[in-house]
């Protein structure tokens, strides 16, 4: 009987939960406009989020396309098919990979500095000092930031879909022998624009949902030291979560 | 002198009636009241000490005071303004005629110094840079900070940030300058010059000061009256001589910064010897 007690309250809690992360997004869109005015603010944060975080997407594309190339070629070469090692690699990348692991690394890179930035800015009353001075920190500071990872994460998303290609171009086609010319023609005849639809469609839902979970809980993180590290954590466990959750939704939804 | 937006200056308004009025002000956190019937009168023009133990509530006062917390009951006026039924544009609107200084500076410190005074002027003015830079560098010079103008917050010491947020809450020209706390943590001679500071900006700029301290001797020297809180009351008002010569038990305690008194040194604990000896697990 407890557990069952238990489970309805975690329920009820986690419903209460996303209803403030609504509100929060709705006070967002609210002050949006105002927030563009600003643009110089808002290409600010995609360099935060986005130019900082290509290393590490550049890197992670290459292994990932890699890895493919060659568990593709694996795969395929059982069924003598191993001409279709571009298309596979090329739907794999762009309809699913690329958004979401990008949507991960993304998370752990610039979700948990923007978290922890907004943590500490609340720890160290600079966002009381803010609507102080009569500064919305929510037009000034947060929509930037939160915006800023909306546009970053689908250029991300491409860059790691484009990077894996040639990781597995390089495996299978320099490494393995498969033939380049059908490499690149399947890939071509084989991945249609709803394909890069659904990748973009993905890794924008993608964006607003680690950018939002970002802010909002750095915006509320318990302004302490153990508080900030809280919110950077449950930053990237959340935002694992959430981004694994909605691929299953939009996978379902492009069917 | 400050002016207010329609250019009048604000002193020439209402001389005489207080800045900030608090009307039999409750407010409650968790359900643990903080204040209870608070009534005080802050007059114009003159530097006000708020003075009290600490977990009084000063800070909360401030809070409630700047519109950063609404009140549970009671009212309270600012410039003339009802808090209660101020709508957010109003409400930043009249806080654009207050500075305030943090207790730890909250200088935003992706900022240089000279861009975090130059903060609130880009967010409410289109003036050219020019005019911005003399800006700046007028409020930094009153500080004694003009050649630092080029350093990250973090490059300075906790004195020199608190001069820098003194600059950057001025900059603005406002009526009412508040001072949370404004010598936690400060050498003798930064707190010296933090004195000195708020004496001058209170005369030369015209403004009304508020400084919450529980610095008594250093608060006293500068301030014209005082204001002494304990458990959520105002429990003695006045001069800081006239503070002094109060005979009341708790003004005498904080003011002689006596151990025990009214304000205990124990907090509420069970029987001292019962909980020695007691057997079991709890404590």
């Amino acid at each position: 009987m407890s557990v069952i007690k238990e489970l309805w309250r975690s329920l009820i809690d986690s419903l209460i939960g996303l209803g403030a992360v609504v509100r929060f997004l709705l006070r967002m869109i609210v002050v949006t406009p105002s927030a563009l005015l600003r643009f110089d603010l808002i290409v600010a944060q995609i360099f935060n989020s986005g130019a900082l975080s290509l290393v590490i997407i550049m890197l992670s594309g290459l292994f990932v396309g890699m890895v493919l190339g060659l568990q593709g070629f694996q795969l395929l070469q059982r069924f003598g098919s191993e001409d279709s090692l571009g298309i596979a690699a090329a739907i794999g990348l762009v309809k699913e990979l690329g958004p979401v692991v990008t949507a991960l690394l993304f998370a752990g890179r610039a979700g948990t500095a923007l978290a922890s930035e907004l943590g500490l800015m609340r720890a160290t009353d600079q966002l009381s000092a803010m609507e102080m001075m009569a500064v919305d920190p929510i037009t000034r500071v947060v929509v930037p930031r939160f915006l800023g990872g909306v546009i970053a994460m689908p250029l991300l998303a491409a860059i790691f879909s484009l990077i894996g290609i040639y990781g597995a171009q390089l495996i299978g086609v320099q490494i393995m022998g498969v033939d380049s010319g059908s490499f690149w023609s399947q890939m071509r005849g084989g991945v249609g624009l709803a394909d890069i639809n659904e990748g973009i469609v993905k890794s924008l839902i993608f964006g607003v949902a680690c950018s939002l979970i970002a802010v909002y809980e750095g915006y509320y993180a318990t302004p302490t030291a153990a508080g900030v590290g809280t919110a950077t954590t449950r930053t990237v466990v959340t935002s694992a979560v959430v981004v694994l959750f909605l691929d299953y939704l939009l996978t379902a939804a492009f069917l | 002198m400050p002016l207010d937006w329609c250019g009048v200056p604000p002193a020439q308004l209402n001389q005489d009636s207080p800045i900030v009025e608090i009307r039999n002000l409750g407010y409650a956190v968790g359900g643990r009241p903080i204040f209870d019937g608070l009534d005080m009168d802050i007059p114009r023009g003159k530097v006000t000490a708020v003075m009290g133990p600490s977990g009084t509530g000063k800070t909360t006062l401030l809070r409630l005071v700047t519109g950063q917390v609404r009140a549970d009951t009671g009212s309270i006026h600012v410039a003339g303004e009802d808090l209660r039924n101020l709508k957010r544009a109003d409400l930043y609107a009249l806080r654009r005629r207050m500075g305030m200084l943090f207790q730890n500076g909250a200088l935003l410190t992706d900022l240089s110094v000279f861009e975090n005074v130059a903060f609130p002027i880009r967010e409410h003015t289109d003036l050219p840079e020019r005019l911005i830079r003399q800006l700046v560098l007028i409020k930094l010079e009153a500080v004694g900070l003009r050649g630092a103008a080029d350093l990250m917050p973090s490059e300075l010491s906790g004195g020199m940030g608190r001069r820098v947020a003194l600059a950057r809450a001025i900059v603005m020209d406002p009526e009412i300058l508040i001072y949370d706390e404004p010598f936690v943590g400060l050498d003798p001679i930064s707190m010296g010059v933090i004195l000195r500071l708020i004496r001058r900006l209170n005369d030369t700029l015209g403004l009304t000061s508020i400084v919450v301290s529980h610095d008594v001797q250093e608060i006293s020297a500068v301030s014209d009256n005082v204001f002494l809180l304990s458990a959520g009351k105002v429990v003695a008002h006045g001069s800081p001589q006239e503070l002094r010569a109060n005979p009341s038990e708790v003004v005498r305690q904080f003011v002689g910064g006596l151990p025990d008194g009214p304000v205990a040194f124990h907090y509420p604990a069970p029987d001292y010897y019962g909980q020695l000896l007691a057997r079991g697990e709890d404590h």
